[in-house]
């Protein structure tokens, strides 16, 4: 956490105008998709395009609003690329809806992620509304990492629980369905974040030095790997690896930005390599994700079998470098194509070109997230945006490696594409939270208490003594 | 709808993405090297002082140096034309302090314009002004006592 230079080197300009423009081409993005959707399944525009149009740009318009009333010196290009990710998932969730009409499964997925998204995009203005100062989260770290833990806990719970896809992450309440780990990640984040800004220099100073570590006092490290230890002993028990990987990253980050010792890396990847092997040995699961990464041609007929992969990879294979377009793919074969398996569905009906450009917009948000935390002025704001940074950063990684065949598979939604509510209603409070933190971070420096100009150059100025 | 408006729609949808997706990475440049420095706090800062070839005169009353008043090292001094100054126990701090209190980076001593202001990084136990604990940059003027640990510092003339 080095801080180089920018203590008032120069002050950030508002952007706001620049916002907008790209959030215009955003919504062109967004809309533009949904045309094409019409065009390519149904032969014409949709017949509700101005209604979707109208709608998403109402939520956008009212996004941008609030932020430039609230957070006039936030990053400028996060809300663009959230909203174009955000469009172009429900374009490719609506083409999914058509073609699965059309097969006698009718889903409202496209409709249901809109609601979802309205919901998020509230609950984006309320945290940029309410919230004025990202440290005020830090007077909640201990409050926080309870509140992460128990809402993992959630699903363990009778009556509400669910289990779902052989994943015990679900709750149900009043009809809804959701996944309290979404909003645990963002809790945890936060107390991480205020745990390790107070401990830091204890964590990273005092203590012994075993072999090519330095181990911390078990004081120091204590809480925070109990907090640490509890969630994940939680997430194997739901049996989701791919939040356990998530997590477990998130916390090496972490730790390793707050210290700024890599040793931790290596302890890391021993920790994990450790983990790794001793689940490839006990859990079944695991063992067979390894061989359908391996060789998913061979199990392609088995009942727990590398069915869904290998027809992801085909129909990425298959799209090529410019997709066959809208329409004259068969993403419907993907029995997930609308959740994890997203990308399947966009490289196969628009090519490398538009799953390069999808990357590379997640890409844009991590760096953003990332250079927040090299200008923020606080220890808080800089770890929280390094949390949040780091999360979109895994989870992007874990699932679309898995799903292009890079790493092994293990589920995750792809943050703002797939169909998810708890998902992205939790995105959009993480990019409020970024906002409001770049908004603290690039706004220039406050002037407290200027010094009177006769009063410093009075000889006779006495400081009172405090101590 | 024929192959080849269907082939037009997808390559000017693939066209708009990265259109959005180039736009996006101009403004992050833009942003990165055309963030607009005030004159103030150019005159403030070292380089800009270079550029002009010699150094300003310093306003009558302005502070010269920052002196260590109470603790384990007194008497530590740094002159403010070197700033920002860093403050800790680390090796790079311009003022290096022995006090165990004291975070490895702990405080900066920066200008801005005509003012000085002292920033807190992030240290275990806190930088105080006055009685204040601070979290953000904070303006002092001469005499004020700013207290990192044991030590207590302040602006000189």
């Amino acid at each position: 956490m080095s801080q180089t230079g920018t203590l008032m080197g120069f002050v950030h300009r508002r952007r706001r105008g620049a916002e907008l423009f790209l959030l215009v081409l955003a919504l062109a993005v967004g809309i533009g998709a949904y045309a094409a959707v019409g065009l390519g399944l149904e032969g014409q525009v949709p017949a509700d395009i101005v209604g979707y149009g109208g709608w998403l740009t109402a939520l956008i318009v009212a996004a941008h609003v609030t932020v430039r009333i609230v957070a006039p010196y936030a990053d400028p290009v996060l809300l663009p690329l959230v909203a174009a990710l955000n469009g172009f998932g429900l374009a490719i969730l609506r083409r999914l809806d058509i073609t699965y009409e059309a097969l006698g499964d009718p889903h409202t997925f496209a409709r249901q992620q809109l609601v979802w998204m309205t919901v998020g995009v509230v609950l984006f203005i309320v945290t940029l509304v309410l919230m004025r100062d990202h440290r005020v989260l830090q007077r909640f770290t201990y409050t926080a990492g309870l509140a992460g833990i128990v809402l993992l806990i959630l699903p363990f719970l009778p009556l509400i629980g669910r289990e779902i896809n052989g994943a015990r992450i679900w709750i149900n309440v009043a009809g809804f369905s959701f996944q309290p780990g979404e909003v645990a990640k963002v809790m945890l984040v936060i107390a991480f974040s205020g745990y390790l800004v107070l401990h830091r220099d204890a964590l990273a100073l005092a203590g012994r030095r075993v072999v090519f570590v330095d181990l911390p006092r078990g004081r120091d490290l204590g809480p925070i790997m109990a907090m640490f230890g509890i969630s994940m002993m939680i997430l194997v028990l739901q049996n989701d690896l791919g939040s356990s990987l998530l997590f477990f990253g998130l916390f090496l980050a972490m730790l390793y930005v707050a210290t700024e010792r890599p040793g931790w890396l290596v302890v890391g990847a021993a920790l994990f390599g450790a983990g790794a092997l001793a689940a490839y040995t006990f859990v079944d699961n695991v063992q067979n994700r390894f061989n359908f990464w391996l060789h998913p041609l061979d199990y392609y007929d088995d009942s727990p079998g590398s069915f869904q992969l290998v027809e992801a990879l085909f129909g990425q294979g298959w799209g090529g470098l410019i997709g066959r377009g809208f329409g004259d793919g068969f993403p419907e074969r993907v029995p997930f194509a609308y959740s994890d398996f997203i990308i399947s569905t966009i490289g196969e009906e628009l090519g490398l070109t538009a799953v390069m450009a999808i990357v590379l917009c997640y890409g844009l948000i991590v760096e953003r997230a990332l250079r927040i935390a090299l200008i923020s002025r606080d220890g808080f704001g800089k770890l929280m945006a390094v949390g949040l940074g780091a999360i979109f950063a895994l989870q992007v990684f874990v699932v679309i490696g898995g799903v292009t065949g890079l790493i092994p598979l293990t589920g995750l939604t792809t943050p703002f594409l797939s169909y998810g509510g708890s998902s992205l209603v939790a995105n959009w409070v993480v990019i409020a939270l970024l906002l409001r933190i770049s908004d603290q971070a690039r706004r220039p420096a406050p002037r407290l208490d200027p010094v009177d100009d006769s009063a410093a150059d009075s000889e006779h100025t006495q400081v009172v003594k405090l101590r | 709808m024929s192959e080849l408006t269907l082939f037009l729609i997808r390559v000017a949808f693939l066209a708009i993405l990265w259109i959005f997706v180039l736009s996006a990475i101009s403004v992050i440049r833009s942003d990165m090297f055309g963030a607009r420095v005030p004159e103030t706090a150019r005159g403030g800062a070292p380089a800009g002082r270079k550029g002009n070839g010699k150094p300003k005169k310093p306003r009558r009353g302005a502070p010269t140096h920052l002196l260590v008043v109470e603790g384990d090292n007194p008497g530590t001094r740094a002159e403010l034309a070197d700033a920002p100054l860093l403050i800790g126990r680390g090796s790079d701090a311009a003022i290096k302090l022995d006090d165990d209190y004291v975070s490895t980076r702990h405080a900066r001593v920066g200008a801005s314009g005509d003012e000085w202001f002292v920033e807190d990084l992030g240290s275990t136990n806190g930088t105080y002004v006055g009685p204040v604990r601070i979290t953000q940059p904070t303006t002092i003027g001469v005499g004020v006592q700013v207290r990192v640990g044991k030590t207590i510092l302040e602006l000189r003339k």
